[in-house]
């Protein structure tokens, strides 16, 4: 579904990512590991065209996503979360929500002015749209609250929710249980299978290992750059480069 | 006497909110203080005595069609002035020195084009009506001012309160990096956003114009202050309170001509600001907003 290929990424003379290439199956849920600095976060920021690639290609469905802005790689279905949460604190839920629905809601500033009745149509079938998807993330009862009052996790869940309105095929999180107590955890790991479930391909980066492990289908590892391992959680688990690089040494928990 | 100079003031109150809102939206979209703001509203005055004289164009459509070059004008300076500094990075100050040089290139050039001396509206352009309300005498021009910069403002604030276009303006006010990656073309809104912001400052021009019947290159300057100190007054960014600190502005500037002294008047209503600013620094209604990359 998502093809990386020999994808390299300096900054100046310093170089953070160099050939790494892995391929997210549609379906499922990926995960992409490794500890902090080894960077993660810039593979997110490579695909969703917020920093340009040194060398090397990203393609998605069969095209080619070099050189497309932010807007552009959403509107062909990739969805993203941040590691710090953003979501419009100053909106409530429902706007929150509506805002990912912008592509689909496309009446133009006439319609907009004329009050047509096919722009209050398309209106009350994103509102309806909002709720069945705060619904997806049991926050529906809030939807007329202001987001900036919600809990760190549910915070998530919404931005969660925010995501899925764009109507990705494949949504990537990025370190979806940063700072979460292990409740929080919890409850987070199940929205992302249910997620999952519904059928959206869910592609994480994340360096909470337990958490990864017990949710993942497929896992690769990244460390200083470049890709050192790629298979199921449990082939991650017990091979040798992977323990050395990242097991070995714990850093659970700590916010990079 | 009094309400005469409650109209007085509800008029000049009405374009300077006007003014501030064009203002206070660039600033919230874009987040730059866009000091050219005064210029594009002595364009769009310019704009609309040209066309008045030169093509004898009636007067309603002389002010559709300088608010359509005021706007074209803005979306000019966000293509080839703002854009390239957003580009770049560079920051928050950068880009509003840069549009102190296009405020002064465009004065200049006015001057140069049309003479430094005042310029006014032929005789019976501007329509001479008058009603008489008790004892208030109301000039047709300043209903029609009032009414044309209330419904301006109030589909402006309807357009970013209710609809889908004006929730993606907040949330690339909150965020640009969050709404591009929820589908938003960012840049194609701060294009929309900068135009638009530039129409609705050069019809607060045209409206001043044919209040006073005075047009000046020099005319943007005293308003682009009052314009910064109306959108201070009402949180920057902050729509409705633009609204309502450009009204306060106008009654206090009126109110201390009337009845302190006409040479004081501005002394006196950026005195109260500043008074009030002393004991809510973030504005009237104020809460200061942070916003992310």
């Amino acid at each position: 579904m998502l093809a990386i290929s020999k994808l390299g990424k300096h900054f100046g003379g310093l170089s953070v990512l160099e050939d790494v290439s892995f391929d997210v199956p549609a379906g499922g849920i990926f995960g992409l590991i490794g500890p902090n600095g080894a960077g993660k976060t810039t593979v997110f920021n490579l695909i969703t065209g917020l920093l340009k690639p040194s060398a090397g290609n990203i393609s998605f469905e069969g095209r080619d996503l070099a050189g497309l802005a932010p807007h552009s790689v959403t509107r062909l279905g990739i969805a993203r979360t941040f590691q710090n949460i953003r979501i419009f604190k100053e909106m409530t839920l429902l706007e929150n929500v509506m805002i990912g629905m912008h592509q689909h809601l496309a009446y133009g500033p006439v319609a907009l002015f004329l009050n047509s009745p096919a722009c209050r149509a398309a209106e009350a079938e994103a509102r309806q749209r909002a709720l069945e998807l705060l619904s997806w993330v049991r926050l529906d009862h809030r939807a007329e609250m202001l987001a900036d009052n919600l809990s760190y996790g549910d915070q998530r869940k919404l931005e969660f929710a925010r995501a899925l309105a764009t109507k990705p095929r494949l949504l990537l999180l990025d370190e979806p249980v940063a700072g979460m107590n292990p409740a929080e955890k919890t409850v987070l790991m199940e929205e992302i299978r249910n997620i999952c479930q519904r059928g959206f391909g869910v592609f994480l980066i994340e360096h909470d290992m337990r958490f990864v492990m017990g949710l993942c289908d497929r896992v690769a590892v990244l460390n200083f750059g470049r890709i050192i391992a790629e298979g199921s959680p449990d082939e991650i688990r017990n091979n040798p480069d992977v323990i050395e690089a990242y097991l070995g040494r714990e850093d659970e928990g700590q916010a990079s | 006497m009094l309400s005469q100079q409650l109209l007085n003031a509800l008029t000049l109150g009405s374009v300077y909110a006007l003014f501030a809102l064009g203002f206070t939206l660039v600033f919230g979209v874009l987040a730059v203080i866009n000091l050219s703001h005064g210029a594009v509203f002595m364009v769009g005055s310019y704009a609309a005595l040209f066309l008045v004289t030169r093509f004898e164009m009636p007067l309603w459509l002389a002010l559709l069609a300088a608010m359509a070059v005021s706007g074209m004008l803005g979306l000019l300076i966000d293509v080839l002035i703002l854009k390239p500094l957003r580009a770049r990075n560079a920051p928050h100050l950068i880009p509003m020195i840069a549009t102190i040089g296009v405020a002064i290139t465009l004065s200049s050039s006015a001057q140069g084009i049309f003479g430094a001396e005042i310029l006014r509206f032929p005789e019976g352009t501007i329509p001479a009506g008058e009603f008489i309300i008790g004892d208030v005498h109301v000039r047709a021009i300043e209903i029609g001012i009032v009414g044309i910069a209330f419904t301006l403002m109030a589909v402006l604030f309807l357009a970013i309160r209710r609809t889908q276009l004006g929730r993606a303006l907040r949330a690339i006010a909150e965020s640009p990096k969050a709404a591009s990656l929820l589908g938003i073309n960012v840049e194609g809104l701060f294009h929309g956003t900068s135009f638009v912001a530039a129409a609705l400052g050069g019809a607060a021009g045209v409206l001043i114009g044919l209040d006073f019947n005075a047009i000046t290159p020099l005319m943007g300057q005293p308003i682009l202050h009052k314009g910064i100190a109306v959108i201070i007054l009402g949180g920057m960014g902050d729509i409705r309170g633009a609204l309502i600190a450009g009204m306060f502005l106008g009654f206090a500037e009126v109110m201390s001509k009337a009845y302190l002294s006409s040479q004081l008047g501005d002394a006196v209503a950026f005195g109260l600001l500043f008074l009030i600013l002393l004991v809510r620094p973030s504005g009237m209604f104020g809460r200061v907003l942070e916003r992310k990359a």
